[in-house]
């Protein structure tokens, strides 16, 4: 595989699509895009069979002198390997999501989700700084496309919101940028991320960059345009947003602000974890009187993402190792939730929660995998959520109790707003007529189901397989913040585990891998 | 003497063209366009073509007053493209009311642009800029018949007038505090303490100029002039005589002001911010796209503004490659505009008509969507490109206030570009029919290659920008 420009296939196969689905027709299209995104994921599929779990630290690179200034550098770690895995799943599926609700302009449609697929991907791939900026910014160019033309009622204000919000928070992240290029004379990120920055210096850089990744995140309080967004968006939109996009945040936090500024990050964890524990909470309340579905799950991702910079602010193998989980299972579960979502809006057209009820009669299928999702949401063992949640808590219980008290509230509390959504909508007494007309599901989301289904109790089940490639880059970034690292208020003294016992333990793999330091 | 003459032969030959395409028009009729037209184009190719064959040539001629080097050379290129294509549209916006005056009228603007960006003396400043702003004010007025078009001339003019008055006092004021008229006498003379009479006079060349380039707060004749003016006119007034005024601002402020960095700087920096700020808050309430696009050049002349305030290699870099993708992107879009005509075949200014056009023209709608996402600085598209080059200018010169006021600035200004475009996309059809327009090939290869160019295929040129406009830049310093 060496020496084979896997990735930069991995990027030209939907960008072809994407031209090529604006040319076919609206019927065409569809089939056009499908085969793209499958051929994307087959490919992606051949990139995780051939990563080297423990090997080189950046695989499959390539470099191409192509812009003078900057490069066309790529190159994947297994955060990146994992990220980008998600995105090739997702993608088929959102297509899927897609296929009958949509109907009007579908090559426009179709082309700009491929877009999409290409930005995404190039953002999780991208080894050179500005490269990345192009991609990571270049994303807002379809979603504002996809909310403003096949959105809801409002669409128009929610695109706007969208587009300026992040835009605004953005430009900052350039500015910052072109400081740290100028600083180390590079835009190489692999050696941006061993340049040691001048102290004073990271304070201001890390603050450039939480501007723009707070609002990707989105953390509380600049969160107000991830509602607005997901109920205007169409059902595929709300997937890929909260699947891939909000991912993005996390992302940025984890290879650039904590890496490249350990001081500042050490510095500003106050911050971060004071917001994290405001959002937890103070979300979870306001997600809990939504009358809108698709609002209260844009509720919850927020919550959710704030366990997340919590646990990767931890500093601690088990923090960090737990937040990428979440993202990963969030990523999933979330998707799903909306697509659950779009399932019955299909038959009823409106999201109001109240206008549903004793969906469990009349289409026990979708009762089962809604109940499914809705359980991984909550972190009930044997689920994606529960591993994440539990390890990321771990690592933050190391690094402060009180914030790991207050984030195992909001867990609570989702337990709370989810359930109250499901009795709502698929318990009580099927009274109304047109519900009762709904058909249970189709063959198309049944396919649509299975596939998150599968991944989200893999990953409950066995997370092995997905930390495994994380696991030596998270123990670089946790090496990299040693030294800035502040002492926990957990005082964590080694016991003296029985010698039958500590073999016993390395069997159950992944949530003691982190433990063992 | 005779030697000077060989060095300008750019400036020579727009001046014989320019005169046989009068006369072509005077003694074969206002009918022939083919043949006026076609020696105007003509001409300005060959003008070109010397350009580039004098390239790497770097002296002064006819005593120091005009240089002839890399970074005029780099200009009068622009410039030339841009009135070309100004030339070639036109026919088919006046369709039958076209008269030999209109390619004759841009020729000598062009002669007097490429004066503009390679003045190194004051007088042939004035000449170069009298030059193209008379052809200018004609231009402008040039559908005598239209009440908006005589009264964009006439305000143009008479403001013209002002800005002129303003520079030449600023010149005068420069002259006798300096004692010379010479661009790098006046540098010498500035090495040492400033004087009052010398601030004043820089003051008031720098309005001057900020009169040409429509730098807030000298932008007021602007929007009036771009709505006002028949199309193809208002493209040429925004593409071709922008470069020219931005080339001359950038050669007076580092040659000549160089060594008084402090007392420039401050006053650049202003017109700056004032431009990127006004020309967004501007935009949002208009109603014309002519005139949403004159703000739109006040904006980004804000941007190209924060290059020079920079007053480094890096930042004159940044202003060339900037007034490249402005340019490409200007034209482009004011080409799009042109092929908005409904029915009856008359022009489409207002923006509401332009709802739902992805419907009725989507490959129209998709280009126009291309240079306004271009204008707004959004990654992928290449105008992020100079956009950053301008930014990271002003950080290396410890300009960081100036660039993230600029950057942030520059959200509002995204704000109507995408309006824009939510406008074409998002907005149900207008009553206003917007039928093909037939025949305008092209018009449609040229928007297409632009489009093209600004879409991330722009991004495998910066290896030869850098090095053209490095080399340009080089000059000044």
């Amino acid at each position: 595989m060496s020496g084979f420009p896997i990735l930069s296939l991995m990027l030209a196969v939907p960008l072809v699509g994407a031209i090529a689905c604006l040319f076919v027709g609206d019927k065409m299209s569809r089939f056009v895009a499908l085969g793209a995104t499958l051929a994307t994921f087959v490919l992606g599929c051949i990139l995780w069979a051939n990563f080297d779990i423990g090997g080189a630290q950046w695989q499959f690179t390539e470099r191409a002198d192509l812009f003078g200034r900057f490069q066309w550098a790529l190159g994947i770690d297994g955060m990146a390997l994992m990220l980008i895995m998600l995105s090739v799943f997702l993608m088929p599926l959102c297509i899927l999501a897609s296929w009958d609700a949509i109907k009007s302009r579908v090559g426009l449609y179709m082309a700009m989700f491929l877009i999409m697929e290409v930005v995404m991907i190039g953002v999780f791939m991208a080894q050179d700084l500005l490269l990345f900026y192009i991609f990571f910014e270049a994303g807002l160019i379809p979603m504002y496309f996809i909310i403003g033309i096949w959105g809801g009622a409002n669409r128009k204000y929610a695109a706007f919101k969208f587009f300026l919000y992040t835009l605004l928070g953005s430009v900052l992240m350039l500015i910052a940028m072109i400081v740290m290029i100028a600083e180390a004379g590079t835009t190489d990120i692999p050696t941006l991320l061993n340049y040691d920055f001048p102290a004073g210096m990271q304070t201001w850089l890390w603050l450039a960059f939480f501007a723009s990744l707070a609002v990707k995140m989105p953390m509380w309080p600049v969160h107000t345009w991830l509602p607005d967004a997901h109920v205007q968006a169409p059902t595929a939109g709300s997937m890929i947003l909260a699947g891939v996009l909000l991912k993005l945040g996390a992302y940025g936090f984890l290879r650039f602000m904590m890496p490249m500024f350990p001081d500042a990050s050490a510095q500003l964890m106050w911050l971060v974890f004071g917001l994290s524990m405001v959002a937890v909470v103070y979300t979870s309340l306001v997600a809990l009187v939504q009358s809108d579905m698709k609002k209260l799950i844009a509720y919850s991702s927020v919550a959710h993402m704030a366990i997340v910079t919590a646990g990767l602010f931890a500093f601690n193998q088990q923090g960090i190792e737990g937040a990428l989980i979440i993202m990963l299972s969030h990523g999933v579960v979330s998707a799903a939730l909306f697509f659950c979502v779009g399932v019955i809006y299909d038959r009823l057209h409106t999201r109001e929660i109240d206008r549903y009820g004793g969906l469990a009669v009349n289409m026990p299928a979708y009762a089962l995998f809604f109940m499914l999702f809705t359980m991984a949401s909550i972190g009930l063992p044997g689920t994606s959520g529960f591993v994440g949640e539990f390890l990321s808590l771990l690592g933050i219980y190391e690094a402060s109790s009180v914030v790991a008290f207050v984030c195992t509230t909001g867990i609570i509390l989702g337990a709370a707003y989810m359930l109250y959504l499901y009795r709502r909508v698929v318990f009580g007494e099927l009274t109304k007529d047109d519900v009762k007309a709904m058909p249970d599901l189709n063959a198309r989301e049944w396919t649509i189901m299975v596939p998150l289904a599968a991944v989200a109790l893999w990953m409950g089940v066995y997370p092995e397989s997905f930390l495994a490639p994380m696991r030596g880059d998270v123990t670089t970034v946790v090496a990299r913040l040693a030294p800035a690292k502040p002492a926990g208020d957990a005082h964590l003294a080694a016991g003296k585990p029985k010698p039958a016992a500590a073999q016993g333990e390395t069997a159950h793999g992944s949530a003691h891998a982190g433990g063992a330091k | 003497m005779t030697a000077d003459l060989a060095l300008i032969w750019p400036e020579l030959i727009l001046t014989i063209g320019g005169l046989i395409t009068l006369m072509l028009g005077t003694f074969l009729g206002d009918r022939q366009v083919g043949i006026y037209q076609l020696s105007a184009l003509l001409t300005l190719a060959a003008a070109a073509a010397a350009v580039v064959a004098l390239f790497g040539v770097e002296t002064t001629v006819f005593s120091g007053t005009l240089s002839v080097d890399g970074f005029g050379g780099f200009a009068k290129l622009l410039i030339y493209a841009a009135s070309f294509v100004c030339i070639l549209i036109a026919p088919r916006f006046f369709s039958g009311g076209m008269r030999a005056e209109y390619p004759t009228l841009i020729v000598f603007a062009a002669l007097g642009m490429g004066i503009m960006a390679s003045a190194r003396d004051l007088m042939t400043l004035y000449v170069g800029l009298e030059l193209n702003s008379l052809a200018a004010y004609v231009l402008a007025s040039f559908m005598r018949t239209d009440e908006r078009s005589s009264e964009a001339g006439l305000k143009y003019f008479v403001l013209g007038a002002l800005a002129s008055g303003m520079l030449l006092y600023g010149i005068s004021l420069l002259y006798g505090f300096t004692g010379t008229t010479d661009f790098a006498g006046i540098a010498a003379a500035m090495g040492g303490q400033l004087n009052i009479g010398l601030i004043f006079g820089i003051v008031f060349v720098l309005a001057g100029l900020g009169f040409k380039v429509s730098a807030v707060p000298f932008h007021m004749w602007t929007p009036d002039v771009y709505e006002g003016a028949p199309t193809p006119v208002t493209t040429f007034f925004a593409s071709a005589p922008k470069v020219a005024a931005m080339a001359l601002m950038t050669r007076v402020v580092i040659d000549a002001m160089g060594p008084a960095l402090g007392a420039w700087q401050q006053i650049i920096i202003f017109l700056a911010l004032a431009s990127i700020i006004l020309g967004a808050v501007g935009a949002i309430g208009q109603k014309n796209i002519k005139r949403l696009l004159a703000y739109s050049s006040i904006n980004n002349v804000g941007f190209m503004l924060i290059g020079l305030a920079a007053g480094t290699q890096q930042g004159v870099e940044g202003v060339l490659t900037y007034l490249l993708v402005y340019v490409v992107t200007t034209l482009g879009a004011f080409l799009v505009v042109l092929q908005l005509r409904d029915a009856d075949g008359n022009q489409i200014e207002s923006i509401p008509a332009l709802a739902g056009l992805s419907q009725r023209r989507p490959g129209l709608a998709a280009a126009m969507a291309v240079f306004m996402f271009s204008l707004a600085g959004i990654p992928p598209l290449f105008g992020f490109w100079p956009k950053y080059l301008v930014f990271e200018a002003a950080v290396n010169a410890n300009l960081v206030p100036l660039a993230v006021a600029g950057i942030v600035a520059s959200v509002i200004g995204a704000f109507y570009y995408i309006a824009i475009i939510k406008m074409m996309y998002f907005d149900d059809k207008s009553d206003t029919e917007i039928p093909a327009g037939g025949g305008a090939i092209v018009e449609d290869a040229v928007i297409t290659a632009s489009a093209l160019w600004l879409s991330v295929i722009g991004y495998l040129f910066i290896p030869v920008l850098a090095v053209v406009s490095a080399s340009a830049a080089a000059v000044l310093f």
